[in-house]
């Protein structure tokens, strides 16, 4: 024995540089994995807040408009809804620029300004209906081309005949800048309108109002069914019989079935059977919901699972029924879980696009929605939609969307997080 | 075996003929000693436990006398906590274990199917090895009991039952300031104690305790035990334990399980005086076990 000792240790002491250098490798690989994804995530940012940020801002361009008594009053809704305040625009802008007589020219420059200002311009002068009669300085949203030379999207180095702004555009937009007519203010359109087919009037309130009656239909129905599912599955279930063990497979299962198969499925159930109105929050809702089950199913398992058992000895021990026991004492304990699993769920959902194309939520919705049976997009489908449109107007609003989507998503997780903080917290 | 079995028939022999024996199993033992009581508050008569197919308790004969506490002792996986369990029936919640066998508490069958778990838990109560308080105040832990029973029809009357109870498990000294106070921020010693009053709030006639020291350092595993000889006036306790010195000091009955039968039974100061069995001798004497 007394032999053996320096022996055992001198093999040990001859295995240790290895073993030492073998830890250190593995310490690098770890480092470099990490590196390699934050590389690629500030990749990812930086290039979609780099194109999306600008989209936050909108050009808008001061005009002198006269406005007429004659054909403005009375002001009423009614009368103002016929007035042609385009026409006012087109008169204004042809004052403004006496010099522009061709007609081309002519159809360029009403282009500086956007095709919805005539409705700006309305709204406006119902506001401030005492200005009747009054030349008036308005800031009225300007074109997208106008836009996109203030941003700075516009090469002028590119010849005159393959650009969408000419040189005599870019003379009236510089003369514009001179008089200070020209100013990039926030965008409010982006937050305010539906989907256009002018970039400058596209906005995301159809697919937010749609994700977010979307987001309630999935939680409304999710949360609750997924969480009474894990605890019957969990505490009430026999443990060991063949049907219980069959749906824990198939739930299992169903969480890794990809997504677009519950399109179609709700495709089939609600719009086929049922015959629930196409691209409606609700039927998105509902599809989602079908996704986002498994998932809540089994974090709320787990969540149940790590509640010590001692806890539900305690409570039967001194004659608590099963369902008190469940209900006092161990959902209260894995509650935390629970929320960060379905609020993970959520999240999913949210960023969901392929089930919702199934069921026709991919269209085009100028009026947002106002309520749970009203067509609607959702965020991630309206990116769809505007990454598939080629004008620059329509690239930085794809950013723009993506941007915000994924603030919601930031938003999301760390309500995750200060939920279970609280929640943990009480006791 | 035979050798045993000649111990146990010169025993049979050399007792008193008015001593209950167990009669012939099929698992073909019989407990040495007195196991049965004149006022039973437990009589278990032919208990077996299987675990799925394992059987883990042989033919149990055991009765449990009025306030009195029974020390069941043995070495690990003896089924002694088994046994334990099967008084309150929290075999139950184990999935696949069976219970055969009779045991009747005041006269009643138990695993009657009229007798509800929850009311039998009520009346027999259980402290377990590890303290475990509910994540809650301390207040709450001990008038959870209380609560659920609706043993309070106000306010007064459950603080009068929670200062009684934790002033029965030798903590209200320590905690009358603090009830508000999460009871996981107790101690160990003063956790089980709270367990211990928790399980006293809710009037139990018997309290089981399963192994209630082993997670305690001696000071409080003293005071425990001190406890126990209190409660002694109004509970019957049960308790398992690894210690026989604890057996010994708190119990005035002795129980020696060995592989799932109940080899031995009698006073505890006869027991480690004068073990009869010598399975039960090898243990005491630390010969084993």
């Amino acid at each position: 024995m007394n032999s053996d000792a320096p022996q055992t240790l001198d093999i040990v002491q001859a295995g240790l540089a290895k073993r030492r250098r073998r830890e250190t490798r593995f310490r690098w690989y770890g480092r470099t994995a990490i590196l390699l994804a934050m590389t690629f995530l500030a990749l990812l940012l930086a290039n979609i807040l780099g194109r999306g940020f600008s989209a936050f801002q909108q050009t808008y361009i001061a005009l002198d408009v006269y406005l007429p008594p004659g054909e403005l009053s009375p002001p009423t809704p009614q009368h103002l809804a016929k007035v042609d305040f385009e026409g006012l625009i087109k008169q204004t802008l042809r004052r403004s620029f006496p010099d522009v007589r061709k007609r081309r020219q002519k159809r360029a420059l009403y282009r500086l300004v956007s095709s919805g200002s005539a409705y700006e311009l309305r709204d406006w002068v119902m506001e401030h209906p005492e200005q009747i009669g009054k030349t008036v300085t308005v800031w009225l949203p300007a074109g997208a081309d106008v836009d996109m030379y203030m941003k700075g999207s516009v090469d002028t180095s590119v010849p005159e005949a393959q650009r969408r702004l000419k040189d005599y555009q870019i003379h009236w937009l510089e003369r514009l800048k001179r008089e200070q007519r020209l100013a990039l203010r926030f965008n409010k359109i982006f937050f305010l309108n539906g989907d256009s087919r002018e970039p400058e009037q596209a906005g995301i309130l159809v697919a937010l109002k749609g994700s977010l009656y979307m987001m309630i239909v999935t939680l409304a129905l999710s949360f609750p069914l997924g969480i009474a599912a894990a605890i019957y599955l969990e505490e009430f279930a026999p443990k060991k019989n063949f049907w219980v063990d069959m749906i824990e497979i198939n739930i299992n299962n169903l969480a890794a079935v990809p997504s677009i198969v519950f399109g179609l499925l709700g495709l089939a159930v609600f719009l086929g059977y049922f015959g629930l109105p196409r691209s409606t929050p609700l039927v998105g809702g509902l599809t989602l919901t079908l996704m986002t089950l498994p998932t809540v199913i089994i974090a709320s398992r787990a969540a149940l699972t790590a509640v010590p058992p001692s806890i539900r000895e305690a409570a039967l021990g001194i004659g608590a029924s099963r369902m008190q026991t469940v209900f006092h004492h161990v959902l209260p304990l894995a509650m935390p879980g629970m929320l960060t699993g379905a609020i993970i769920g959520m999240a999913r959902a949210l960023g969901e696009t392929a089930p919702l194309l199934m069921i026709g939520m991919v269209a085009f919705i100028v009026d947002p929605p106002q309520g749970f049976l009203d067509p609607a997009t959702a965020l991630p489908v309206q990116i769809y939609l505007w990454a598939d449109s080629p004008e620059r107007g329509f690239v930085e609003r794809t950013s723009a969307a993506i941007i915000v989507l994924l603030v919601f998503l930031g938003l999301m997780n760390l309500l995750a997080v200060l939920l279970r903080r609280r929640l943990e917290r009480r006791w | 075996m035979s050798t045993i079995m000649n111990i146990v028939e010169k025993f049979e022999e050399s007792r008193d003929s008015a001593a209950p024996t167990s009669t012939d199993s099929d698992q073909g033992y019989q407990t040495v000693g007195e196991y049965s009581v004149a006022k039973p508050r437990i009589c278990c008569r032919g208990v077996n436990v299987f675990y799925g197919e394992k059987q883990a308790l042989f033919d149990i004969n055991l009765d449990i006398g009025q306030r009195e506490v029974i020390a069941l002792i043995g070495p690990s996986g003896c089924g002694k906590s088994t046994f334990l369990r099967c008084l309150n029936r929290m075999n139950d919640i184990i999935e696949g274990c069976r219970v055969e066998g009779d045991i009747r508490l005041d006269g009643q069958d138990i695993y009657s199917k009229e007798l509800d778990p929850v009311v039998l838990r009520a009346r027999v109560g259980m402290v377990f090895q590890k303290p475990n308080p509910f994540p809650k105040s301390i207040y709450d832990n001990v008038a959870y009991g209380p609560r659920i029973h609706g043993l309070a029809s106000n306010r007064t009357e459950l603080d009068d039952i929670v200062e009684t109870s934790l002033k029965r498990a030798g903590l209200w000294k320590e905690v009358r300031d603090r009830l508000d106070h999460p009871a996981t921020g107790l101690s160990g010693g003063q956790q089980q104690r709270l367990c211990i009053a928790r399980t006293i709030a809710v009037g139990p006639e018997v309290v089981l305790m399963d192994e209630p020291c082993s997670a305690l350092d001696p000071i409080a595993t003293a005071t425990i035990e001190q406890l126990i000889d209190e409660l002694r006036e109004r509970y019957t306790i049960v308790i398992v334990t690894h210690s026989m010195q604890q057996a010994a000091r708190v119990s005035q009955r002795t129980a020696y399980f060995h592989l799932g039968k109940l080899i031995e039974v009698g006073d505890t100061s006869r027991i480690f005086t004068n073990p009869r069995h010598p399975l039960t001798e090898d243990y005491i004497t630390g010969r084993f076990g």
